[in-house]
């Protein structure tokens, strides 16, 4: 199956889900606002790596999986973490390095998860999670478990990986159920798609592993819905691996570092540079599914969680090197301490 | 009696058997029995558990990573050690900081039939351990005989982190026992393979039997030299290799590995800072060349260390 243009047949989403999904969507925009802001009056140790323009795709995949799925999120997702069930302190917390937080410190920003609740970190090296999703889809097999899904994204670069491509493969051959998201969002840091592939579009490649491809516009929160819900609905009923391949203009730079302005201005101003979530915002008003009232509740609210989570965050302690414990072994018997 | 191999085999065997949480994973490891017949039968005793995998080392290693996240105890078995470098990235970037980044163990087990055979080459001959030791959170075993290749293969397999088994095929068939062990040193825990009172060799793997060659030449010459097997090179018993230094005042780390940096250099490091009142004489080591590994048995035969050329070595030392 391939869906050559989605957008065609793409139906208008029901209010419910399309506004649930505007509404993670929008925590996550506010909350990476926040984290920006804090960059820069430099709270934050290291980068800030903002979703800005990813957030309908992202989201349409965190409200497409279930508990006791598996979920790699990558850079831009923090809208499909909210969807999938991240608490927004995991988040506060990672970036601002509290020892509260999942990762205690040790490590920062984007790369946070709980495994043992089917979110697993990610680490920089792009492509290493896609086979990773496939082992702990194998796992489940093995134990018998049936209607998982697994779940994890990429950008247009980490498609160039050998990663990417030994790990689709694998999932190819072994029937996986596996949602591989590419965000095609043109840049890998400033190095354009003409630098990065040569086919005429990443979603061809589907065929050649043998697995079934579908394409999205990712500004359009509709076409997100309906072709990443039908995507994990056909991972989920055994028709093997999905590949789906999401256009979209990162809205940001690379990282907060970034000005990006090697992007040009014809490129934001195209119907590529829409910005999902104010297309979303267009569209509950347009149809009737919220008021304006609503919308400005629903950032009250947003913005509320936001600046109570960072509140908190910030009365809490930051780690200790005295108290840490500097094992990297869980046998702990069997670390090789000489010279600490 | 029974071969290194078979002992790995019978290692495997018996780790499915016991634990349903374990599995094979590796290139024609099936119905084939693998490259060197290390999974021989296990396909058709285990059914849907011993399972071949693409020529894809990266995600052979990142899927055993998803599979312990989600409490399996994968056995990846990568068919030379050298094929290991396509998937370093999982290995010491993912599965060696999985737990300290998440506290949630990575059980993983990655056996690399390491070290050089004649007529094998560049790319069939090298010996990683070094390089996998260097890395926090991996454990690397290095068994020096059939009794260790069984025994420390099970260990590997219950251990909670990621074990690299770094298994000698040079040993495979050479090397036989009479039976399976019943118990075993704990890992962690190296052994004196020969007591001497002249000098102390520390050694691991296939060197372990040069040293113990060269050590019996020097007999008729009147040295008595002692063979430490460090059976696992991280963690490395520093403890041991300190009390046989105490006891000789000399130290000859032999390893087949390059001489850059590595196991031999860690000792050499190790009994130097904590042990220089100990030794009689400069320490010394012995490796490989430091070229890649040759084809041709005249070569190869050079190019490692051999009894003769510890046997040598030891004289030297033992004469300053």
């Amino acid at each position: 199956m391939l869906d050559t243009d989605p957008r065609v047949s793409a139906p208008l989403s029901a209010r419910e889900p399309f506004a649930q999904a505007y509404r993670w969507m929008l925590l996550a925009r506010l909350l990476e606002e926040k984290l920006a802001s804090l960059y820069r009056g430099g709270k934050i140790h290291g980068g800030v790596f903002l979703g800005k323009g990813q957030e309908a795709l992202s989201a349409s995949l965190g409200m497409a999986l279930r508990k006791g799925d598996i979920f790699a999120p990558l850079i831009r997702d923090q809208a499909g973490r909210f969807a999938f069930g991240e608490d927004i302190l995991d988040a506060v917390r990672t970036y601002l390095g509290s020892k509260l937080g999942p990762m205690r410190g040790r490590e920062g920003n984007v790369h946070r998860g709980r495994p043992r609740e089917g979110c697993y970190p990610m680490i920089s090296h792009l492509g290493a999670m896609i086979s990773v999703v496939c082992g702990g889809l194998m796992a489940r097999r093995f134990k018998g478990e049936t209607g998982v899904v697994g779940a994890t994204c990429i950008g247009d670069g980490g498609t160039s990986t050998g990663s990417f491509h030994e790990a689709l493969n694998l999932a190819a051959v072994e029937k996986l159920p596996l949602v591989l998201v590419v965000a095609n969002n043109q840049f890998a840091y400033s190095t354009p798609n003409s630098k990065q592939f040569a086919c005429n579009d990443l979603v061809d490649r589907a065929a050649g592993y043998g697995i079934d491809g579908h394409k999205v516009d990712a500004t359009e929160l509709d076409a997100c819905l309906d072709v990443v819900g039908r995507a994990v609905e056909r991972a989920r009923t055994g028709h093997g691996p999905q590949l789906i391949v999401a256009t979209l203009l990162r809205l940001a730079g690379h990282g907060e570092h970034d000005d990006a302005s090697y992007i040009e201005a014809e490129l934001k101003e195209s119907a590529l540079g829409r910005d999902c979530l104010r297309e979303a915002e267009c569209a509950l008003l347009e149809r009737q599914w919220a008021s304006a009232a609503e919308l400005d509740a629903w950032r009250e609210e947003a913005l509320r969680q936001i600046e109570e989570a960072v509140a908190t965050v910030q009365r809490e302690p930051a780690p200790d090197p005295n108290a840490e414990n500097w094992c990297a072994l869980s046998t702990p018997h069997l670390d090789d301490t000489f010279g600490h | 009696m029974i071969t290194y191999l078979e002992a790995i085999r019978e290692a495997q065997a018996k780790a499915l058997a016991d634990d349903p949480r374990v599995y094979i994973y590796g290139q024609d490891v099936g119905s084939f029995g693998g490259a060197f017949k290390a999974t021989k039968n296990l396909a058709k005793e285990f059914p849907g558990r011993v399972l071949d995998a693409p020529i894809s080392e990266d995600a052979m290693v990142g899927s055993a990573i998803g599979a312990a996240i989600e409490g399996m105890r994968p056995i990846i078995e990568i068919q030379y050690a050298d094929f290991s470098t396509p998937g370093f990235n999982q290995i010491v970037n993912h599965a060696a900081t999985l737990f300290w980044r998440t506290e949630v163990s990575c059980p993983i087990t990655i056996r690399l039939p390491s070290g050089g055979t004649a007529g094998s080459g560049p790319f069939h001959s090298q010996s990683m351990e070094g390089l996998y030791a260097h890395y926090p959170g991996l454990v690397v075993m290095t068994p020096a005989t059939v009794e260790d290749a069984y025994s420390m293969l099970l260990e590997a397999v219950a251990i909670d982190d990621p074990v690299i088994f770094c298994e000698h095929k040079y040993l495979y068939y050479h090397l036989k026992a009479e039976g399976l062990p019943t118990e075993a040193l704990p890992v962690g825990k190296a052994r004196i393979a020969r007591q001497g009172r002249d000098i102390t060799v520390v050694t691991y793997s296939a060197m372990v039997h040069e040293c113990l060659a060269a050590a019996e030449d020097l007999v008729a010459e009147g040295y008595e030299v002692e063979v430490v097997d460090l059976r696992s090179i991280k963690p490395l018993d520093t403890d041991t290799v300190l009390a046989s230094v105490a006891r000789t005042g000399r130290l000859l780390a032999v390893g087949e590995a390059w001489p850059w940096g590595g196991v031999t250099a860690e000792i050499l490091a190790r009994v130097a800072s904590e042990g220089f009142g100990l030794l009689d004489v400069p320490p010394r080591r012995l490796n490989a060349k430091n070229t890649p590994v040759p084809y041709h048995p005249n070569l190869w035969g050079t190019h490692r260390p051999t009894a003769q050329t510890v046997a040598r070595a030891l004289r030297e030392l033992l004469r300053l």
